[in-house]
């Protein structure tokens, strides 16, 4: 695939700290992302791929600038090379820069899927985009009068990326866009990231499922504690030669395909061990 | 077939809520009559007077004795009341000498007016103040109204009543000291303006605190929603918070605050008994008091199962209204 495209992202040492009061009045700050940098290229899709807390949906919301109000971001983030502050984040945020959100909950539970789409426009030409994109998605015109609840796991997504796609994005962030998903529905939810990326736009996309990622991206950059410690082609994951971090490497021997039975190579070094006697339990 | 289902289960349903409606007039009635028949107060002594009775001849008061109904065991007072409402005859006021009916309508005309204006207002005073406090949670605006909400909500209504008496009336001179018209006037000189300059000061005491209960609801949903994914997702679309209070606020918060207002009729109904007292304003609620006292059986029970149905009312209506516009919801029961 061509990477050599216009950069559309840069995040250059982007650190997202929360304070938070601890036990009586001590004041406690939490280094939630820490020393990000990264680049995604139109035409491109760069998957941040991390366990949960490593900070991956707080990078779309520092981007999108809808962190909670006691975070504080550090660090300089560029789009299609201006910086991103606060006038141009107004200026882009929704139209040229989309996110497509991780649940149904960002959908607002009274209001039906086509209007969601349209941002609550109500003109004929809105309208026929609308109905033209949700077709695309295989999506009819009684999915567009339906409320959230009444959505099915597989259309509320597909209705969260035409709320994307109907605005004619340069970058598309994706975060966790296939939870609760089947296989085989999660596989088509990404086939539709890749045709947003043919279609000229960049695509960054966050999720907790390396299997996926490698299947859609181009690049992937895995993030621990807040701090991406490797980043790699997707096809440097079919060899793990290629890859530098111990625990990379681990993440891609635990992978399906790569899975070996007697499960002693998963014991390369005690920090990985730690790590992951500390997460599952063994 | 789908047709005769749906009209079968609202049969069903409009059944229900009717039977449950007659059970609560039936107990509401009931309850009252009890209180009523054990209250220590004498008819006789508080209706006629102590020195009256005693310069009576014992006929006379053996009359007055039967028409208060005072040596008919209750059990059988209650049932032959039960059996006359059955027939279609709420009684004779004691008090007034006139039919039941005939009072409440008259009584009731004077304060619907006031307990529609109190209701609405309070309402859409508390709805706005709701969002203008949740929007921007621990600002300027929210303290204020969340302040004042907490003050309003431990006032009584009647001490609140006093004190706009006191300034508006007594110092200020603004407004009538009680009364639903001029004193002294005859029915033919009082005009419209009249009646509503009368009942300002009753409906904004009522008013006042009815706001808080309002309010305070509104603006904790309002923060709920001001946290919610779908407005945080609002923002990264690019929507402006005017937009987002106006699309989504608006539209997630005015079911619950629309059933609270339904229900809280027997809060403005409550308050009403004790303002009314306060500004000597002749509406039901005074009537309330004046036949608990005075002991007119017929009139208080006639009083209070109208009240009970208005408060029934409201309640319907708050649930009827919940299940026609949340679609999810109405939708939900479209399905099955």
């Amino acid at each position: 695939m061509d990477t050599s495209g216009k950069v559309i992202l840069e995040v250059r040492k982007l650190s997202v700290a929360f304070e938070q009061y601890g036990r009586g009045l001590k004041r406690k700050v939490i280094h939630a992302v820490e020393d990000l940098s990264l680049t995604v290229s139109e035409r491109e899709i760069v998957a941040v791929v991390g366990s949960s807390g490593s900070g991956k949906s707080l990078l779309a919301h520092a981007i999108m600038g809808i962190l909670p109000y006691n975070a504080a971001m550090n660090g300089e983030l560029l789009f299609e090379g201006r910086m991103l502050d606060g006038e141009l984040l107004r200026q882009v945020r929704g139209k040229e820069l989309v996110l497509v959100p991780q649940s149904v909950s960002y959908l607002d539970p009274l209001m039906k899927a086509g209007r969601q789409v349209t941002k609550g426009r109500k003109d004929e030409e809105s309208r026929k985009r609308c109905r033209d994109i949700l077709s695309r998605y295989g999506l009819d015109k009684e999915a567009e009068g339906k409320y959230p609840f009444q959505l099915s796991g597989g259309m509320t997504r597909r209705i969260l990326i035409s709320t994307a796609v109907i605005e004619q994005p340069r970058l598309v962030i994706a975060d966790e866009p296939t939870p609760g998903l089947h296989p085989e529905a999660a596989r088509r939810v990404m086939e539709h990231f890749k045709e947003i990326a043919k279609g000229g736009a960049g695509v960054l996309l966050i999720t907790h499922d390396l299997e996926l990622a490698l299947l859609t991206a181009d690049r992937v950059v895995v993030l621990y504690g807040g701090r991406a410690i490797e980043e790699a082609q997707a096809a440097a994951f079919s060899d793990e030669s290629q890859l530098k971090h111990p625990y990379t490497k681990a993440l891609c021997r635990s992978m399906p395909q790569n899975w070996d039975p007697s499960g002693d190579r998963l014991c390369v070094s005690g920090e990985i061990l730690a790590y992951m006697r500390k997460e599952y339990g063994r | 077939m789908k047709e005769r289902n749906k009209t079968a289960s609202f049969a069903i349903w409009a059944g229900g809520q009717a039977a449950r409606m007659v059970l609560l007039l039936l107990l509401v009635s009931m309850v009252s009559f009890v209180l009523l028949s054990v209250s220590p107060l004498d008819p006789l002594q508080t209706n006629v007077g102590q020195a009256a009775l005693g310069s009576m001849s014992p006929e006379q008061i053996e009359r007055l004795r039967t028409y208060w109904g005072v040596d008919v065991p209750p059990v059988r007072r209650y049932t032959l009341w039960l059996i006359d409402l059955l027939k279609g005859d709420m009684g004779v006021s004691l008090l007034y000498r006139r039919p039941v009916t005939e009072v409440i309508a008259g009584k009731l005309s004077n304060s619907l007016g006031l307990l529609l204006t109190a209701w609405f207002f309070s309402g859409l005073a508390g709805f706005f103040l709701g969002i203008l406090a949740g929007k921007r949670r621990g600002g300027l605006a929210d303290r204020l109204i969340t302040g004042y909400s907490l003050i309003a909500a431990s006032t009584p209504a009647f001490w609140a009543a006093m004190m706009l008496l006191m300034v508006f009336s007594v110092y200020l001179k603004w407004f009538p000291i009680g009364l639903s018209v001029p004193i002294g006037a005859s029915v033919g000189e009082v005009t419209l303006f009249d009646r509503i300059h009368h009942a300002v000061l009753p409906a904004v005491a009522l008013s006042l605190t009815g706001i808080s209960s309002i309010a305070l609801h509104t603006r904790e949903k309002m923060i709920e929603i001001m946290e919610s994914d779908y407005v945080l997702f609002s923002r990264a679309r690019g929507e402006g918070e005017m937009e987002i209070v106006l699309r989504h606020g608006l539209r997630n918060i005015l079911l619950p605050a629309m059933t609270l207002q339904f229900s809280s009729a027997s809060e403005i109904i409550g308050g009403s008994v004790l303002v009314e007292q306060v500004f000597s304003y002749p509406g039901l609620g005074q009537a309330a008091v004046t036949a608990g006292l005075g002991g007119d059986a017929p009139l208080l029970l006639g009083i209070t199962m109208i009240t009970a149905l208005i408060v029934f009312a409201g309640n319907l209506t708050a649930n009827v209204l919940y299940g026609w516009i949340d679609p999810r919801i109405r939708e939900g029961a479209l399905r099955r």
